[in-house]
């Protein structure tokens, strides 16, 4: 096995929803999306996020699109109109999602 | 099969797509989302001042310039472009109209009703309450601060409007998806429970519903190699009456449709992707199966969905304190640190005044701005430059008000090297705040219309 960052094998797009930011990810070769299944969890997700999401992490799968959708409670300061950040709706946060390293066969 | 197109995907989107759309190959609708969450607030303000006003006056410029090549075409218009004030849109068309000589050839379409800033207390006192879907508080708590309060219709009152022969339907607050579902319905005579095709058509309308960010527009994968992103074409779905449909592109337009772009647009701003509510179905997005099927093509087939909920969305807006962000941009050497310096020290200054904020946020722009310094990783003291940017947030008007003019004077009196305060003082903005809830779709029913546009 060899380490990668989820930019070699996934792309993603993230969105808003309120507080909450959205991120689909999405396995760009569909036989790699089981690799996503087992090793993105929403608990690896919450570490990873651990500086910009402070409530909890929930994670839907969609086998048809080969993707996963994460949820990341309390994530942007309130929501877009409430919030400080540059990025109020969250829309880099799938490109941050991306920056994570997995395993894959080497 | 029938070709839908969008030609807007927020207001402040591209002032030449829809013209394009209309103009550079057959449609036969074109569907237009003009309304933001915030939209509805600053609307509500426009017509406080003007009551002429209060909707998205870009539509009617739209209209206005492209009048004579949606009749030529016989092209139908959809746009939830109405604001807190459908009438007055549709007044402002239908004088354009007459202005162009359409006088007895134009039908234009309202959807209101939506709009129930004036029955709040009237919904309160029979027991709807309005509590905020996502805290579970009373609407009391804020009631003396809302600014706008709609309810989110869905496809039905617009294909009302497509029965009563309306060319240009003007709605409300109105789904994007709606907007799109609706000609589908319409054309193809879908049964209020006929699910599986309401979710498609539903689903449809997601795909497109933020223009070109499913054909090329906002797309990671092979993004370099998209060709034209100048010239890009916007979303047009071809739709068979059995639910399945094609997502494609006007000829000889920029972008790219493929499966990995369609896929990014359907995960976006998605929820629980087995429960996408819509307030005329349950759509379940892990039904979907999309193959491309040409060049710029791509199939959608297999959708299902559920029944409705009984409730309606509700967006209300209300004002809820003040936020102001300043900006100074650091030179090389050591540009983060002198950032951060900076920071401290402005900081300090605002303690020493004793101003109460309910929230100072720093960013390191260039250093972790989008992604925080955790997966940003440690900054390189030979960065070219990184800008400071300083956030407040306060009830306290007069505090935040201070704070604006307290980032200037770091220009001479902190760390070295420093530019970009030149475009002045950070300016004062009141916030806008949302508060979601639901209500019984018993409690009020839409309002539809249809004016010809006379002599």
């Amino acid at each position: 096995m060899k380490k990668v960052r989820l930019l070699e094998i996934a792309h993603a797009r993230s969105g808003d929803k309120g507080d909450t930011s959205n991120v689909g990810l999405i396995a760009t070769r569909p036989e790699d999306y089981p690799l996503l299944v087992a090793q993105v969890t929403a608990e690896r997700v919450k570490q990873h996020f651990a500086e910009i999401c402070l409530g909890k992490v929930e994670r839907f799968e969609l086998p048809n699109l080969g993707a996963l959708n994460f949820l990341l409670h309390e994530s942007l300061d309130g929501g877009g109109t409430m919030s400080l950040r540059s990025d109020p709706q969250g829309k880099t946060y799938s490109a941050a999602l991306l920056r994570m390293e997995i395993e894959v066969p080497a | 099969m029938i070709r839908i197109a969008n030609g807007q995907g927020f207001w402040g989107d591209s002032l030449e797509a829809p013209l394009e759309q209309v103009r550079r190959g057959p449609i036969d609708y074109l569907t237009l989302d003009y309304l933001a969450e915030i939209t509805m607030s600053i609307l509500q303000k426009q017509r406080a001042r003007d009551p002429r006003m209060g909707f998205a006056y870009d539509f009617v410029q739209m209209i206005s310039r492209g009048l004579g090549d949606i009749m030529a075409r016989k092209v139908k218009v959809i746009a939830n472009a109405g604001g807190i004030n459908p009438n007055a849109c549709r007044d402002a068309i239908i004088d354009v109209a007459r202005k162009q000589g359409f006088a007895g050839k134009l039908k234009v379409g309202v959807v209101a009703g939506d709009d129930i800033m004036d029955r709040l207390d009237d919904f309160i006192a029979r027991g709807i309450a309005l509590k905020n879907m996502d805290t579970g508080e009373e609407l009391s708590t804020i009631r003396s601060r809302v600014q706008s309060a709609n309810v989110y219709f869905g496809a039905w009152p617009v294909v009302e409007a497509l029965h009563g022969g309306a060319q240009i339907i003007v709605t409300g607050r109105c789904t994007d998806t709606g907007i799109s579902l609706a000609p589908m319905i319409h054309e193809f005579g879908w049964a209020r429970d006929d699910w599986d095709k309401l979710s498609a058509g539903t689903i449809a309308g997601h795909s497109i519903e933020c223009g070109a960010q499913c054909t090329g527009g906002n797309c990671q994968v092979d993004w370099q190699t998209i060709p034209d992103l100048a010239g890009i074409g916007y979303p047009i779905v071809e739709a068979e009456p059995d639910g399945t449909f094609t997502l494609t592109k006007h000829e000889h337009t920029g972008g790219r449709v493929t499966v990995a772009g369609v896929k990014e647009q359907l995960v976006y701003e998605m929820g629980d992707p087995h429960e996408y509510i819509t307030p005329d179905c349950v759509a379940d997005f892990t039904t979907i199966h999309l193959e491309q099927a040409g060049e710029n093509r791509v199939r959608f087939s297999g959708i299902k969905g559920r029944p409705d909920t009984p409730f309606y969305k509700v967006s209300i807006s209300y004002a809820n304190g003040f936020k102001a962000s300043g900006v100074l941009l650091y030179s090389w050497p050591n540009a983060f640190d002198k950032a951060q310096a900076a920071d401290r020290i402005l900081r300090e200054r605002l303690d020493r005044l004793g101003l109460k904020f309910d929230k100072v946020a720093t960013e390191f722009i260039g250093a972790g701005g989008c992604h925080g310094l955790q997966l940003a990783g440690p900054p390189s003291p030979d960065l070219p430059e990184v800008l400071l940017r300083i956030g407040v947030r306060s009830q306290d008007k007069a505090a935040v008000e201070r704070f604006t003019k307290e980032i200037a004077p770091l220009a001479l009196n902190g760390p070295p090297t420093v530019t970009g305060f030149g475009s002045g003082r950070p300016r004062l903005e009141e916030i806008v705040a949302y508060w979601p809830a639901l209500i019984p779709k018993t409690a009020l029913q839409p309002v539809v219309s249809v004016t010809e546009v006379s002599a």
